[in-house]
C-alpha cells in the first residue's frame, strides 16, 4: 500500500526539486514531463481502443439489426406458405368436388349436404356451400341462412369468378354478420353453359393461426386487403375491418423485411408478402424497441468493456509515467549531486595543489635558512671563543628549531597533497587500526564504548596504500559508532586466510541496519541520518576505496543485534594495481 | 670520498657543500646540469646530491647523464616539492629521496649507506 501510495505521490511532482538554473530549468520540468508522457501515452493506447469498440458497436448493431430483419422474413415467408397452402387446399377441395359429380348431383340438396358434411369433417370452419347458376341465381344451398334463390348476378365477384374461374373474396361480414370469406370456382358444362360452387369459410382458423405465431417481442401477423383493411385479428392493432395505420406496402411477389418510422410510436420491423391469386397481404409487425433489448445488453456490456479498458489503459499509463520518470528524476538527482561532489573533488585537489606550491615555494628558502644557521653553529662549535657561549649556540638552536617547526608544517601540507594520489607503502594492520582508535579515543571513552583488536600475528607487513586504509577504518568505526549506545561493544579482528588475502571483520552489537536498507548501503547518498547531518557518502566512500587497494567488503546486519562489516584485503595489491593500470590506458 | 652537489639554490647548495667540508667530506658544488656534466669530465665523483626540479634540465634526466659518464655512481635525491611524481622518481630510481629542509647529520648517514650499497 505504501508503495502504491508512493507511486501515486512521487518526488518530483510534490515537493522534489525541479532542476537548478534558469539555463536548464525546462530541461528539468519533470510535472511536464509527465504530463506529456501520461498524454501521448494515453492517447495513442485509448484512440485505438475507441475505434475498435466504435466499430464493433456498429458491426454488432448492423449484424443484430440485420438479423432481425432476416428473422422477421423468414417468418413471414413461413407464414405465407401456411396461409396459401389453408386456401389452396379449400380450392383443390371444391375443384375436386365440381369434378367428382354432376350439376344435377350438385343441386340435389341431399347430395349438397353430404358434401357440405365431408368439407366440415375435413377442413372444418366451412359455414354453408351453395350452387349458382350462370345467370347468377343460387339455385341450391345448404348453410344457416336462407340464401337459396338469391340472385348473385350484380355482384363484383361473381363478375370476376366468371372472367378468371376462381375467386377469393376480401373478408367480409356479409348476411350473416361474422367475419367470413368466400372461395367461388366455375365450371364450364358440356353445353356451353357454366355452374358455380360457393363455399363461405369462417376466418376463425385463419385467426387462430396468425394469433398463435410465436412472435414476441409485442410482435403481430395479421392479413390486410391491398386497401389496408384489417381481415384477421390483430393482437395491437385495430379492429377487424378498421384500416390499419401503416400505408399498404407496395407490391412485391418475394417476402420483404424494412424498417418503418411511425412518427408517433417509434420505429418497427416490418415484414410482408402478397399471398398469389388473393387479395390478401399477409403482416408481421414487430416493435423494434423491444426487439432491441437483446441489443441494449450487448451496448452495456460494449460500454462498460471500453470503460474498463479505459480505466486500465490510465492506471497503468500514470503508474508507467510517474515510475519512469520519477526515476529520471532520482536519476539526474544523483547526477547533480555527483556533479556537486566531483566540483567538491576538484576544489579540494585545487587547495591541495596551492598547498603544495607554497610549500614548495616556502621550502627552498627555509633550506637556505637551515643551511645557513646549521653553518653559523658549525663555525660557532669550531671556534674556541664563540663555542662556549651558550646563548649564541641557544639562538642558533632557535633558529633551527622554528626551521624544523616551519619544515614539518611544510611536509603535512606536501603530504596532505600527495594523498590524493595513490602511494603504496608496507603498512602494519593492526598499527593502523590502532592509529584510528586514537583518533576516536577520547569519544569512545565519553560513550563508555569498549573497542577490542585482535589481530592474528601471523599477518605480515603488506604493501598496501596506507592513507586509505586508514580512511576505510575511520568511515566504519564512525559508522559503528552512530549505530552504537552508549556502553556497546566494537570487536575488530583480522585473520590471514589462504591465497594471501586478510579477512578483517568489524563487528558491533548496535542498533542493525534493516534488510531493505542493506542492498543500498554502499549506493552515494543513500544515508538513514540525513537529518544528523549524515551524507550519504562515507560507506560509498569506504567501498570504492577498498576496492582501490584490491579488496571486496561484505555487510550482514541482525535488527537489534547488531552489523558486521566483512572485509577480504589481498597482501599483493600493489601487482594487482600495477597490472590494473597496465590494462587500464590512460 | 668526494661529492658533487647539483642544485640551482645558490645560497643553498654552496652552504651545505661548506659544511660538509666542516666534517670531512670533500664536497664541489654547481647550480646547473649544463656545469655538473662539465665537471664531472674533470673530476671523480663517488655520489652525486641532485635537485629533482631545476630549470632546464632537472635532476631526474641529470642523473641519466651522468650514470652513462660514471656507471655505478650513487644518487641522492633533494626536493623541496614532494609531488607524488617526485616521490615515485626518489623511491625507484635514486638510493634516497630526501625532502628540504634536511638534517644535516641525516644527509651524512644516508651518504654513507648509499655509498655502502
Amino acid at each position: 500500500m505504501e508503495k502504491l501510495w508512493k507511486l501515486f505521490k512521487p518526488n518530483f511532482l510534490w515537493g522534489g526539486n525541479q532542476g537548478k538554473g534558469p539555463l536548464y530549468r525546462h530541461m528539468f520540468n519533470y510535472s511536464r514531463l509527465w504530463r506529456s508522457a501520461v498524454m501521448l501515452t494515453a492517447l495513442s493506447a485509448i484512440l485505438p481502443l475507441l475505434a475498435i469498440s466504435w466499430f464493433d458497436y456498429n458491426v454488432t448493431l448492423k449484424a443484430v439489426e440485420s438479423e432481425t430483419l432476416s428473422r422477421t422474413s423468414r417468418t413471414v415467408s413461413n407464414t405465407k406458405r401456411t396461409i396459401s397452402a389453408f386456401l389452396a387446399e379449400r380450392k383443390s377441395a371444391l375443384d375436386f368436388i365440381v369434378h367428382d359429380n354432376r350439376y344435377e348431383d350438385l343441386i340435389n340438396p341431399v347430395r349438397l349436404e353430404i358434401i357440405l358434411e365431408n368439407l366440415r369433417k375435413s377442413f372444418g370452419s366451412i359455414s354453408d356451400i351453395g350452387v349458382i347458376d350462370a345467370s347468377g341465381q343460387q339455385i341450391a344451398y345448404i348453410g344457416p341462412y336462407p340464401l337459396e334463390g338469391k340472385n348473385y348476378s350484380d355482384q363484383d365477384w361473381f363478375k370476376e369468378v366468371v372472367g378468371k374461374g376462381i375467386f377469393v373474396s376480401d373478408v367480409f361480414l356479409g348476411f350473416r354478420n361474422d367475419p367470413h370469406l368466400i372461395i367461388a370456382i366455375s365450371y364450364e358444362l358440356p353445353d356451353g353453359s357454366f355452374y358455380i360452387l360457393r363455399t363461405s369459410i369462417d376466418t376463425d382458423r385463419l385467426n387462430d393461426q396468425l394469433l398463435t405465431l410465436e412472435l414476441g417481442a409485442q410482435g403481430n401477423a395479421f392479413i390486410i386487403n391491398t386497401e389496408g383493411v384489417l381481415q384477421t385479428q390483430a393482437r395491437y392493432h385495430e379492429k377487424v375491418f378498421e384500416k390499419i395505420a401503416i400505408p399498404v406496402p407496395e407490391y412485391s411477389p418475394k417476402t420483404e423485411a424494412f424498417e418503418y418510422q411511425d412518427p408517433y410510436e417509434g420505429a418497427y420491423i416490418l415484414g410482408y408478402a402478397y399471398i398469389p391469386d388473393t387479395p390478401f397481404i399477409l403482416m408481421i409487425v414487430k416493435n423494434k424497441k423491444e426487439i432491441m433489448k437483446s441489443w441494449n445488453k450487448t451496448r452495456f456490456e460494449i460500454l462498460i468493456f471500453l470503460s474498463i479498458g479505459i480505466f486500465v489503459v490510465l492506471f497503468g499509463v500514470i503508474g508507467f509515467a510517474t515510475f519512469f520518470v520519477n526515476n529520471i528524476y532520482i536519476a539526474d538527482q544523483r547526477r547533480i549531486k555527483t556533479l556537486h561532489q566531483v566540483e567538491y573533488s576538484n576544489k579540494l585537489a585545487s587547495i591541495g595543489r596551492l598547498a603544495a606550491g607554497v610549500a614548495h615555494e616556502i621550502n627552498n628558502p627555509l633550506a637556505i635558512i637551515n643551511e645557513k644557521s646549521g653553518l653559523i653553529k658549525d663555525i660557532f662549535q669550531l671556534s674556541e671563543t664563540y663555542s662556549k657561549d651558550e646563548k649564541l649556540i641557544g639562538l642558533v638552536d632557535s633558529i633551527h628549531a622554528s626551521v624544523a617547526r616551519c619544515g614539518a608544517i611544510t611536509k603535512q601540507l606536501l603530504s596532505f597533497a600527495r594523498h590524493m594520489d595513490f602511494s603504496f607503502q608496507p603498512v602494519d594492520l593492526e598499527k593502523i587500526i590502532r592509529e584510528v582508535i586514537g583518533f576516536l579515543g577520547r569519544e569512545a571513552e565519553y560513550r563508555n564504548i569498549k573497542i577490542s583488536v585482535n589481530v592474528s600475528d601471523d599477518i605480515p607487513q603488506f604493501e598496501s596504500d596506507r592513507g586509505k586504509l586508514q580512511q576505510v577504518f575511520l568511515n566504519l568505526l564512525n559508522n559503528a559508532f552512530a549505530a552504537l549506545s552508549d556502553g556497546g561493544t566494537i570487536n575488530i579482528s583480522a585473520i590471514l586466510m589462504r591465497n594471501e588475502r586478510i579477512r578483517i571483520t568489524v563487528e558491533d552489537n548496535g542498533c542493525g541496519i534493516p534488510e531493505k536498507d542493506l542492498k543500498k548501503i554502499f549506493e552515494p547518498f543513500f544515508s538513514t541520518r540525513t537529518k544528523v547531518g549524515g551524507t550519504g557518502l562515507g560507506l560509498s566512500i569506504t567501498y570504492s576505496l577498498i576496492q582501490e587497494v584490491g579488496g571486496t567488503v561484505d555487510v550482514n546486519s541482525t535488527i537489534d543485534v547488531g552489523t558486521r562489516f566483512i572485509m577480504i584485503l589481498p597482501l599483493n595489491a600493489k601487482s594487482i594495481k600495477e597490472k590494473d593500470n597496465a590494462i587500464t590506458p590512460r | 670520498m668526494r661529492l658533487l652537489l647539483v642544485d640551482d639554490e645558490k645560497e643553498f647548495v654552496s652552504t651545505l657543500a661548506e659544511r660538509l667540508s666542516l666534517r670531512d667530506i670533500e664536497a664541489d658544488w654547481v647550480t646547473s646540469a649544463k656545469e655538473a656534466e662539465k665537471i664531472i669530465e674533470k673530476k671523480h665523483y663517488d655520489l652525486v646530491l641532485l635537485d629533482v626540479k631545476m630549470p632546464q634540465v632537472g635532476g631526474r634526466e641529470l642523473k641519466k647523464i651522468i650514470e652513462k659518464k660514471i656507471p655505478g655512481i650513487k644518487t641522492i635525491y633533494l626536493t623541496g616539492h614532494g609531488s607524488e611524481e617526485d616521490y615515485q622518481a626518489g623511491s625507484a630510481e635514486a638510493e634516497y629521496y630526501l625532502m628540504k629542509p634536511i638534517n644535516i647529520n641525516d644527509l651524512i648517514k644516508k651518504i654513507h649507506d648509499a655509498l655502502k650499497k
